[in-house]
């Protein structure tokens, strides 16, 4: 987190912006578990974005994001944390 | 035979959580409890239901192997060509200017960085979103005023060298700005070597060596922004039910969240970049799927919200917004066969042939070029025999 932080805009909260939350490590490799799938294969997520950022996201990490969803009331979804 | 209390019915339907939508977890509650008021449930027939609605669910979800990018693809490209061609409308909200119908639309695919048209929707806090005047200050708080906006008339004085700048009485009175303010400003925008002097509403400014000087310091004061938010060129205020909004045309999203009275939690603009910027990849997922919806809508398609966020997702998957097309979704296919039939084919062979690329013929078109079944539907599925001889894929 460098010195722009100060002076930005802490995103949460926003109507366009869905509860991110890290995994913990155990949590994360559940995730991999029950979609069979490599970190690498989720969708993705900057740690340089601004949600990444407000809530310490660091590369290599797994966020789930709390959707609210048109279709099915509330979804999970979750988002490998790469460099950037 | 009496009916299971209420609290079994919350506690039974609670359990498919996970295994159906919430919504209709939430909604089969609502139901059954309902029901239950005016007539027994046994705990029988609450089983059934249970088991008719997971079964329900389960035979409408999309199949394995199901081509839902080419049915999205359809589903939005086919009601596309009733979609108006014209790139400006007036429409809606007052006098601003809104791009829609098809333009809009390829512009968000695009996700050009600068809309034709940026707009913002800035809500207001509580005391200013309640009173019409001080929504109005804001407002004009808000609207960037530039030079060219007070002059009624701007010589360039080749005697002396200088520029001569008439304001606009009325319109320095309209923009709660004087002569000495816009000096001022000037002064700290030109520099400390340039002279400005003030008689009433005439302004000589003396600076130019030579004409060509001259010249570019005339356009160069025009655009001088005096006061407001950078870009936002026209501001509108407007009742929505019971709160005053401002309208804006032109977009600068990270400006206005700094504003004092601004609602931080609801302001929004329609430039997906800036978004991304300043709100998150999420966000901007979100707000792609509402631009492009209220844009089909708007033209009184429908079109099932699931094409558009599978849309929405491809574009947003690798944690910034990639456009379809060239260079995003469409050109960063792994395949060098898929990219080559879609577009500039002789530059993606080549460039392919020149790194060594590798093409494990895995997608639907690169089956196609090489005419192998394509892994969708049957497909997709490959058989693996278990036996004297056994052989991995």
């Amino acid at each position: 987190m460098g010195g722009r932080m100060s002076e930005e805009l802490d995103p949460r909260g926003h109507v366009l912006v869905p509860e991110h939350r890290v995994l913990s490590k155990e949590e994360g490799e559940e995730v991999l578990r029950r979609y069979r799938v490599k970190p690498h294969q989720l969708p993705l997520i900057k740690s340089s974005d601004p949600v990444a950022r407000a809530i310490g996201a660091k590369p290599g990490d797994i966020v789930e994001i709390k959707r609210e969803s048109f279709t099915a009331g509330r979804a999970l979804a979750y988002r490998y944390v790469v460099e950037g | 035979m009496t009916g299971v209390s209420p609290e079994t019915i919350r506690s039974e339907v609670r359990k498919l959580r996970g295994e159906v939508p919430d919504s209709v977890v939430e909604e089969l509650e609502r139901t059954l409890l309902r029901v239950g008021k005016e007539r027994a449930i046994t705990a029988e027939a609450l089983q059934r239901v249970i088991e008719a609605v997971k079964e329900a669910h389960l035979s409408s979800l999309v199949e394995p192997g199901e081509a839902v990018g080419t049915v999205a693809a359809q589903s939005i490209g086919e009601p596309g060509t009733q979609m108006t061609l014209r790139t400006f409308h007036y429409a809606g909200v007052a006098e601003l200017n809104v791009t829609l119908g098809l333009p809009r639309l390829i512009e968000i695919l695009d996700t050009r960085r600068t809309p034709s048209a940026a707009l913002m929707t800035v809500y207001l806090e509580p005391p200013y979103s309640k009173d019409k005047d001080k929504a109005r200050a804001i407002a004009q708080e808000i609207e960037m005023t530039t030079v060219e906006d007070l002059i009624s008339e701007m010589e360039t004085d080749l005697m002396n060298m200088q520029l001569l700048l008439s304001l606009s009485r009325s319109r320095l009175r309209q923009k709660e700005l004087t002569p000495s303010k816009v000096k001022e400003v000037l002064s700290r925008e030109l520099g400390p070597k340039v002279e400005i002097n003030v008689e009433e509403t005439k302004l000589r400014i003396k600076a130019a060596e030579s004409l060509s000087e001259l010249r570019r310091l005339a356009a160069r004061v025009r655009k001088i922004k005096l006061k407001g938010v950078k870009d936002v060129t026209k501001v509108v205020v407007k009742k929505e039910g019971e709160e005053w909004v401002i309208y804006t045309e032109g977009s600068n999203f990270a400006e206005i969240l700094k504003m004092k009275g601004v609602d931080k939690k609801r302001t929004t603009t329609n430039n997906i970049r800036e978004i991304e910027e300043i709100l998150g990849i999420e966000a901007a997922r979100n707000a792609l799927i509402r631009e492009m919806s209220s844009t089909l809508r708007e033209q009184g398609l429908e079109v099932d919200i699931r094409h558009i966020m599978l849309v929405a997702d491809m574009m947003t998957v690798k944690g910034e917004v990639r456009q379809i097309g060239r260079h995003g979704v469409s050109g960063e296919k792994s395949s060098v066969l898929a990219r080559a039939a879609f577009e500039i084919t002789l530059k993606h062979l080549l460039e392919a042939s020149l790194r060594g690329e590798e093409d494990r013929l895995r997608g639907v078109t690169e089956s196609i070029i090489t005419g192998n079944p394509i892994p969708l539907g049957t497909g997709s599925v490959r058989l693996v025999m278990q036996g004297g001889r056994s052989e991995r894929e």
